[in-house]
């Protein structure tokens, strides 16, 4: 079997979560694999993400250099070329930073590629089993990878259970003599962070968020008034922001806002990963979509089958008489 | 500047439910609506936008079979200047992998500054855009939801986590996947659809772009219904039934105040 390897997010001196989800996944392409850690950065607190990560792998290959500071993924893609062996596996979580690297990657290792992966589910040889999903989650797909000349792996935050065991007692490994030339026509320059909105839904304990099926701008309406009733704040998903119905503050998801309401209500939402990504803290969800088989009902605590054009009016009535 | 922008033609979820055949190897494709991918759609915009500021041309290239052109017409009604089918029945096999093989031959015919796809498309691979770029050498930014031309170079912003925007400068040529919500796509109306209705559309096969398509090492064995688990209570019964039971839970829960 092919050495797997596995890129470490880190930020502020804390490791991500998915580290751990790596390490688990990495074990489910082959349980007797012991993968390698790679952890880029710069600065003092680089050892201590190293010694960290070390924990829970057998190997931690720590690459040090002020022009890495800023994990660029046309950098990184670069340095990763330089110091991997031929025909590795390479799983990365599946995030802005994943989806930016690994298709380039892939190209330049001559390796194979697989996004979004949510499930490994053995190996034949050197052909890989694994699954995905399609539109929007609607379905899911097997789909055989081969990575007979590596492979670059691209996986789904949050749906491999992290290796806690932090039983690895690994070595830490100095390899930043052989990062070689990162030089790049793509060039860093800032994070401009969100703006402020005029409500801070990360704090709201309960939330009537609004996603497509609300299907016109003078329709939010009918959000803002069961909000009001319940006393509580309106959120959206992601085609809310695009249409520029809400502004993005309002926005759940992980290119959003990431919330921790009691209870969450999902109106007209699908139920994407991404949107789900940006709910935590287990809330109560009670999910109303006029499609039975949203994936947001897999998800939800209750679900409601109904359009919510009518049925929110008839719901705000209700509890306004209470 | 000279802009290549690359379109799919995809089911179109707001227009369909997407659900198994009876076979279980696939969706239902009968009576599906196709369109235009979301994220294509907002890549042509930008690319229009950005030719209304500073000059140039906008082609729109698909890989697919006739149908299509149809998606390919409905750009160039937005107001893309050409368009350019890649179609042969060695593609359709072809992972994304080949998929950018194909584009790549086809870029390199012409003559772009820029190249823009979506970040994602139905299967939700977003790999087309970084690997053909890997395949040109040319840079390649993600998620891009702002674009300033900047003489020789762009400055964008990439979306993260958070609402928070990662900026690049980046060098022509390149290569951009673009995010939703980046602009607000014009509407096309039937005049428009019209305008074009007989222009002439190239096709280009694997014997003009003069490529062999690598063979798939990724490759969809089938289609199967997710197992998420219980799942929801379902609330039935009347609207009023309905309505009474989720009250009751929502107080139960402190989802009313």
């Amino acid at each position: 079997m092919a050495q797997i390897f596995t890129y470490i997010l880190h930020k502020d001196g804390a490791i991500d979560d998915t580290a751990l989800e790596l390490a688990a996944a990495a074990k489910k392409i082959d349980a007797a694999a012991s993968p390698t850690a790679i952890v880029v950065g710069s600065g003092d607190g680089l050892d201590a993400v190293c010694n960290t990560v070390a924990a829970s792998y057998g190997e931690v290959w720590k690459v040090a250099g002020d022009a890495i500071t800023y994990p660029d993924a046309e950098m990184i893609r670069k340095l990763l070329v330089n110091i991997l062996p031929a025909d590795s596996i390479v799983l990365l979580a599946h995030e802005h930073f994943g989806m930016d690297l690994a298709p380039g990657l892939s190209v330049k290792l001559d390796a194979a590629l697989a996004t979004d992966v949510v499930d490994i589910e053995g190996v034949d040889g050197a052909v890989l089993k694994l699954v995905r999903q399609e539109f929007g989650g609607a379905v899911s797909t097997h789909v055989t990878c081969d990575a007979g000349q590596g492979a670059v792996l691209t996986l789904r935050p949050g749906v491999f259970a992290a290796d806690e065991s932090q039983s690895a007692g690994g070595q830490v490994v100095d390899k930043s003599s052989e990062a070689g030339d990162l030089s790049a026509l793509r060039k860093f320059l800032e994070i401009v962070e969100a703006e402020a909105g005029d409500v801070d839904i990360t704090k709201s304990e309960v939330l009537v968020s609004c996603g497509r099926g609300i299907e016109d701008e003078e329709n939010i309406e009918i959000a803002f008034d069961l909000a009001k009733a319940m006393g509580a704040d309106v959120s959206c998903s992601r085609p809310i922001v695009d249409a520029k119905w809400l502004p993005k503050a309002r926005q759940v998801g992980t290119s959003g806002q990431t919330v921790k309401p009691k209870v969450y209500m999902a109106c007209g939402i699908s139920g994407s990963f991404q949107h789900m990504g940006g709910i935590k803290g287990n809330p109560f969800i009670v999910a109303i979509n006029k499609n039975p088989k949203a994936p947001i009902f897999q998800v939800a605590d209750v679900g409601i089958v109904a359009d919510i054009l009518e049925f929110l009016p008839e719901l705000t009535e209700k509890i306004e008489e209470l | 500047m000279e802009i290549l922008v690359c379109v799919k033609r995809v089911p179109d979820t707001s227009e369909n439910e997407i659900e198994l055949n009876s076979a279980g190897n696939d969706i239902e494709r009968d009576d599906l609506v196709y369109s235009v991918n979301e994220w294509d759609n907002y890549a042509v915009e930008e690319a229009l936008q950005i030719v209304d500021k500073v000059g140039g041309s906008v082609t729109v290239v698909s890989v697919g079979d006739e149908e299509a052109e149809e998606v390919l017409r409905r750009e160039m009604a937005m107001g893309a200047d050409k368009g350019l089918l890649l179609s042969d029945d060695a593609f359709e096999e072809a992972d994304g992998r080949g998929i950018a093989t194909v584009l790549k031959a086809a870029v390199e015919k012409g003559n772009y500054d820029l190249i823009l796809t979506g970040a994602q498309a139905d299967d939700g691979a977003g790999q087309v855009g970084g690997m053909l770029a890997a395949m040109l050498d040319v840079p390649f930014a993600s998620l891009v939801n702002t674009i300033t031309v900047d003489g020789d170079k762009l400055k964008v912003g990439r979306e993260i986590e958070g609402g928070n925007q990662e900026m690049h400068e980046i060098s022509l040529p390149c290569v951009l996947s673009i995010q939703t919500g980046i602009n607000e796509p014009r509407y096309v109306g039937i005049r428009g659809i019209r305008k074009v209705a007989s222009v002439e559309i190239p096709t280009m096969g694997a014997g003009d772009l003069g490529l062999d398509v690598p063979a798939a090492k990724v490759n969809r064995l089938d289609y199967f219904l997710p197992d998420l688990g219980e799942g929801a209570e379902m609330l039935e019964g009347s609207t009023e039934e309905i309505i009474d039971k989720l009250v009751e839970l929502l107080k139960a829960k402190g989802g009313l105040k």
